[in-house]
């Protein structure tokens, strides 16, 4: 395959994937470089103006010229976009307007500073989110950055320079853009500008007290702006070997895993595992392992969000696994995910048994073959405070007045059963206490009155009683077991409670997603979808919820939801991006987007607005996350199935009409013919006769008729299948429309005489129940039928009784009967005709309408011989219960 | 006797023709209008004793003219049209048309049913309807609530006489059910159509020869009864 030079199907269909995701996506051309004053700004404007040349409509976004009269000589020429003015404490703010250039659609914008933070209140926190929201509406973008501002760079440059800048933009940004042109110069040059004056002074004045333009800064930093644009071109060189086909080597695929803790200077194995993964062209995964052990407190949980948008920022999937033993979880979850290395942090150890081994050696001793990659973390700031228990402050501080309670009660219960018990026995009385106040209360409390149990044993209990001295040395023995015994059982005690805690709430979650799976899969309208998220899912967040849908426009409709904001909602649906609260774009709104993604495109927009106005837990997150990507998945197939079932309901239609339009074509144009000719007969030909005119005159009419009659059969059943059938039942006396049937056939003169007709309908026949119209189409098309296959002079019988609840009518003949070719029940399938072509006209659609109608009245229709000759049909009608007739004298 | 003047408001020319053929034959005076503009002044200026009338007309609604028409003539209206819905044929009564033809219908038909309306028309002009009716072999006398069937006396009930001098006084007019339920039953019974078919089937019992096939007391599917046969 390959060595033909031909393209691995899986290959090509990345290729394929890759460029179909982004149609008609603007192309982006990052201006990189090494510092500020390197002229990127000049370097955008000029090939800007080489693009106007060409005759793109360009247009200025943002440009920041700093004074310099030359940048500024280079935007002259160029059409200006309007700006955004924002007040902000006391001065105005000059901003980019993204409506401004989205509706004003130039081919090509220029946005300087991409890593510039937007001023509250703006739609995006970042200017990058509006650069990629320009590049979706299909503009090209040129921007500048400086290689510090990469996100991954940041520690790293902040260790060379000691500065650390705030504006960042992910990686992947910098790794999407089309272009990366490097704007470049020599470090002497660059200082020679700047002596002259020709950086920006802001930026000369924030740096210089750093002594930031030291020469060795401006070489380590130009090494790096190279380095980093080396790496992106070997990417820019692989993806043009998988389109085209250029595969000598196969890489080896890694998986790198990176393993955080709840902590602040653990953002650097992000950024440290996030530049390994670009260079090894790994996925990666930022693993936290969740210990029970560890109560999470309000600060942790808000810290491992914080890493988690990192993480999610830079493009990582992240993994919350719950578990106690870290190593052994850790090489589970590695071995799990394939994963081929391993991004651990080494920092200042937590403080463990001193026998027991670092977490790296554990790991390598277990797993040899993981490659081990450890980073130093303890180089920013104190370990963020992390609070044992799950608890706020103020129940922390009253566990311990509890326990302290529990035990003075525990006291005086001991001083009681004293009386009676030995004091070694009493002593079980406080390990029980200790226990249950760990059980309850957890670790802390537990370990105080631990504490306390011993302190009062030994005042209390132990000679010389209301003292701590102790005359007999054998009690320091107790003491000392009792605080150990008392302790670890406390200890134990808490973790089991703790353990439980997390248990029950992943048990929580995990039967919440059974259920939500459960309920969704039943559902098969969007109403129930919409049921089950508001009713099953919202509620499990502590949120008021609802799935916004969008209407044949593509628009999310108004007024779902008082909540809502319908314009936040439809950006997320066109942009499938989350927004609102916690998102970084459109921060400010009260509830929080999601896309329902589909596998085959976005179904809709769900909308949640948390109680407690915020969803701070990363594994509600997640949880929402799946049950997005269920309701999503419900949605399409509810789609689907709707475009199945009208699919069919369009092939049978399909393949009614097809049948229709060949028979009716045949049936149709036979006695069209007949009337034009015989018409054309009696208006040409001279000398005919009277009994000749009558003749033809008659034959035009009888024609006609059987016209009439296939037009209304056809238009009957057009209507039964087109819109259901609607029917008009009322209680009728079946003679009467019997009546009616033998009055139609003999006014349209197709009963002839000829035929002897007998019926024997009982005065005394009950009601039925039917529409009236559409039963005696039934009747008119059976006798049809029956005058039409028989021979003249034939008798035709119309019977009915009541038998139990069901009433039978029989419509028969003795002519030749059934033709024996067909088996009786086809009879009732539309076009189907006794004899094939024959001379007797009809379509073969009464009996078809007839068995609708039947059908539609509840009741059956069945064709049999006659003995000893002839046909005969039989109707079943259920025959309800009649309204009551008030007797006449009640009247 | 004056030639019968009768108006034919229908917008198809050769329905028009045929039906123009077959009135002139029985020694009538036909006007044509085809749309319901012309047939407003034609109703006007050649004061028709019998308007047909198209439900269908390409400048408004057939049931339109009809009631305006009922606002200052008494001349008996004959609705054709293709539309054979029931509603449509109850509207067409009661906005006060007397008589309603589907397309297609047979030319006997149609000058059976334009007698029977004109015949009507005379009686109710002459200053109302003689004490006794005969249609076919049957004698009503209305005075007297006698009825007889080829000389044999027949007794009906009271509700089936009502239900008959109903019928009689609509003189071949299609009767609605809700109509025959007022004059009848009284006006709590006129949701129930049921209480109308099963007297009507007794009455033909007593009255029909063969009441499967019945000559006179004839049903509109689902609209109501007519009376047909009227000497």
């Amino acid at each position: 395959m390959t060595s033909e030079g031909r393209l691995h199907p899986d290959r090509l269909l990345q290729a394929i994937a890759a460029e179909t995701q982004q149609p008609a996506r603007g192309r982006l051309r990052i201006f990189l470089g090494a510092c500020a004053g390197v002229g990127k700004t000049y370097a955008m404007l000029q090939a800007a103006r080489q693009r106007q040349a060409q005759g793109i409509a360009v247009g200025i976004g943002i440009v920041e010229t700093h004074g310099r009269d030359e940048t500024r000589e280079l935007t002259e020429d160029l059409p200006r976009l309007p700006l955004r003015h924002i007040p902000y404490q006391g001065h105005t703010l000059r901003e980019f307007d993204l409506d401004g250039a989205l509706a004003a659609r130039p081919a090509l914008v220029l946005v300087d500073e991409l890593a510039h933070a937007n001023a509250p209140g703006s739609r995006h926190a970042r200017r990058w989110q509006d650069v990629d929201e320009l590049l979706r509406a299909g503009i090209d973008v040129y921007t500048t950055l400086n290689i510090q501002q990469l996100e991954s760079l940041n520690d790293v440059v902040g260790g060379i320079t000691g500065i650390r800048v705030r504006e960042t933009v992910p990686d992947r940004v910098f790794d999407n853009a089309d272009d990366v042109v490097l704007v470049d110069i020599p470090p002497e040059d660059l200082l020679g500008r700047l002596r002259a004056g020709k950086v920006y002074l802001a930026a000369a004045a924030e740096y210089a007290s750093s002594n930031f333009f030291r020469e060795g800064n401006l070489v380590a930093l130009r090494e790096l702006a190279l380095r980093r644009l080396a790496d992106r071109v070997d990417v820019d060189l692989r993806s043009y070997r998988t389109r085209h086909a250029i595969d000598t080597v196969w890489p080896t695929h890694e998986r790198l895993l990176v393993c955080v803790r709840a902590e602040l200077s653990h953002e650097r194995l992000i950024r440290e595992g996030s530049r390994l993964a670009q260079r090894l062209q790994a996925d990666w995964i930022v693993v936290h392992i969740d210990d029970p052990r560890d109560g999470r407190g309000p600060e942790s949980r808000e810290m491992l969000l914080r890493l988690v948008k990192l993480a999610e920022s830079q493009g990582a999937e992240f993994a919350n696994i719950p578990g106690e033993d870290v190593s052994q979880t850790l090489l589970d979850y590695a071995r799990a995910r394939n994963a081929t290395r391993l991004v651990l942090g080494h920092g200042e150890r937590r403080w463990q048994p001193p026998w027991r081994k670092r977490l790296a050696d554990r790991i390598t001793e277990a797993h040899p073959e993981l490659g081990l990659v450890l980073i130093h973390t303890a180089l920013t700031g104190a370990r963020t405070h992390e609070p044992r228990m799950n608890v706020p402050a103020g129940s922390r501080a009253a566990a311990l007045v509890l326990a302290t309670l529990a035990c003075g009660l525990t006291t005086a219960v001991a001083a009681l059963l004293l009386r009676v018990f030995d004091l070694s026995n009493v002593v079980m009385l406080f390990l029980l206490t200790v226990v249950l106040v760990a059980l309850r209360w957890g670790r802390a409390a537990g370990a105080l009155a631990a504490l306390l149990s011993v302190a009062s044993f030994d005042f209390f209990f132990v000679p010389p009683v209301w003292s701590f001295h102790v005359s007999d040395t054998q009690y320091i023995f107790t003491f000392v077991l009792m605080l150990i015994v008392a302790l670890v059982t406390g200890q134990l005690a808490a973790r089991l409670r703790s353990e439980a805690t997390t248990a029950t709430a992943g048990e929580r979650r995990a039967t919440a997603l059974a259920r939500v799976a459960r309920d969704l899969s039943a559902a098969t309208r969007h109403g129930q979808i919409q049921t089950v998220f508001t009713e099953g899912i919202a509620p499990l967040f502590a949120s008021r919820g609802v799935l916004l849908l969008p209407d044949a426009d593509e628009r999310i409709g108004e007024g779902q939801a008082d909540f809502v904001d319908t314009s936040v909602a439809q950006w997320v649906y066109e942009h499938v991006q989350p927004a609102g609260l916690g998102t970084p774009t459109l921060g400010g709104a009260s509830a929080l987007y999601l896309p329902l993604r589909a596998p085959l495109r976005t179904r809709g927009v769900l909308a949640l607005q948390p109680r407690g106005g915020a969803l701070s837990d990363p594994d509600d997150r997640r949880l929402l996350d799946a049950c997005c990507a269920l309701i999503a998945l419900a949605l399409e197939r509810v789609h689907f199935v709707d475009v199945a079932k009208d699919t069919l309901v369009r092939m049978e239609g399909e393949q009614l009409r097809n049948a229709l339009l060949a028979a009716v074509s045949h049936d149709l144009k036979t006695p069209l013919t007949a009337i034009s000719g015989l018409a054309e007969t009696l208006e040409t030909t001279t000398g005919l006769d009277a009994g000749e005119r009558g003749e033809l005159a008659r034959a035009i009419r009888h024609q006609s008729e059987q016209l009439h009659r296939l037009v209304t059969n056809l238009l009957d059943l057009a209507r039964m299948q087109s819109d259901g059938v609607h029917l008009d039942r009322q209680w009728h006396s079946l003679g009467e429309i019997v009546g009616s049937a033998l009055g139609g056939m003999g006014s349209m003169g197709t009963m002839p005489g000829k035929h002897h007709l007998h019926t024997e309908l009982a005065a005394d026949l009950p009601l039925v129940e039917l529409d009236a119209r559409l039963f005696e189409r039934v009747l008119v098309n059976l006798l049809d039928n029956a005058v039409k296959y028989t021979a003249p002079r034939a008798t035709i019988w119309i019977r009915a009784a009541a038998m139990g609840e069901t009433m039978h009518l029989w419509i028969e003949d003795d002519g030749p009967g059934l033709p024996a070719d067909i088996h009786p029940q086809t009879l009732f399938e539309p076009f189907t005709r006794g004899v094939r072509e024959s001379a007797i006209p009809g379509v073969g659609l009464g009996l078809a309408l007839c068995r609708s109608i039947v059908a539609a009245h509840g009741g059956t229709i069945a064709a049999t011989q006659r003995q000893p000759h002839g046909a005969r049909f039989e109707i079943h009608l259920p025959l309800g219960t009649p309204p009551t007739i008030e007797d006449e004298s009640a009247i | 006797m004056s030639k019968p003047r009768i108006l034919v408001v229908e917008d198809e020319a050769d329905i028009r023709r045929f039906v123009r053929m077959a009135l002139e034959r029985e020694g009538m005076l036909v006007f044509e209008a085809g749309d319901a503009m012309q047939g407003r002044i034609d109703a006007a200026s050649r004061q028709p004793q019998l308007v047909i009338v198209d439900l269908g007309l390409p400048d408004g609604d057939g049931k339109t003219l009809i009631r305006e028409l009922r606002g200052w003539s008494t001349a008996p209206v004959i609705v054709l049209s293709a539309r054979e819905h029931e509603q449509e044929k109850v509207d067409a009564f009661e906005a006060g048309a007397d008589d309603y033809l589907v397309k297609p219908f047979g030319v006997p038909e149609l000058v059976a049913r334009v007698r029977a309306m004109l015949r009507r028309a005379s009686i109710v002009a002459t200053g109302g309807a003689a004490s006794v009716m005969v249609f076919g072999t049957i004698r009503v006398d209305l005075a007297t609530y006698e009825v007889s069937r080829a000389g044999e006396a027949v007794h009906l009930t009271p509700i089936e006489f009502r239900l008959l001098a109903a019928l009689i006084r609509g003189h071949g007019k299609v009767v609605t059910y809700r109509q025959l339920l007022l004059d009848v039953w009284g006006p709590g019974y006129a949701d129930r159509p049921h209480y109308v078919r099963v007297y009507m089937a007794n009455l033909r019992q007593k009255l029909e020869d063969d009441p499967t096939r019945p000559k006179h007391l004839i049903t509109e599917l689902q609209v109501g009864y007519r009376l047909a046969g009227i000497a």
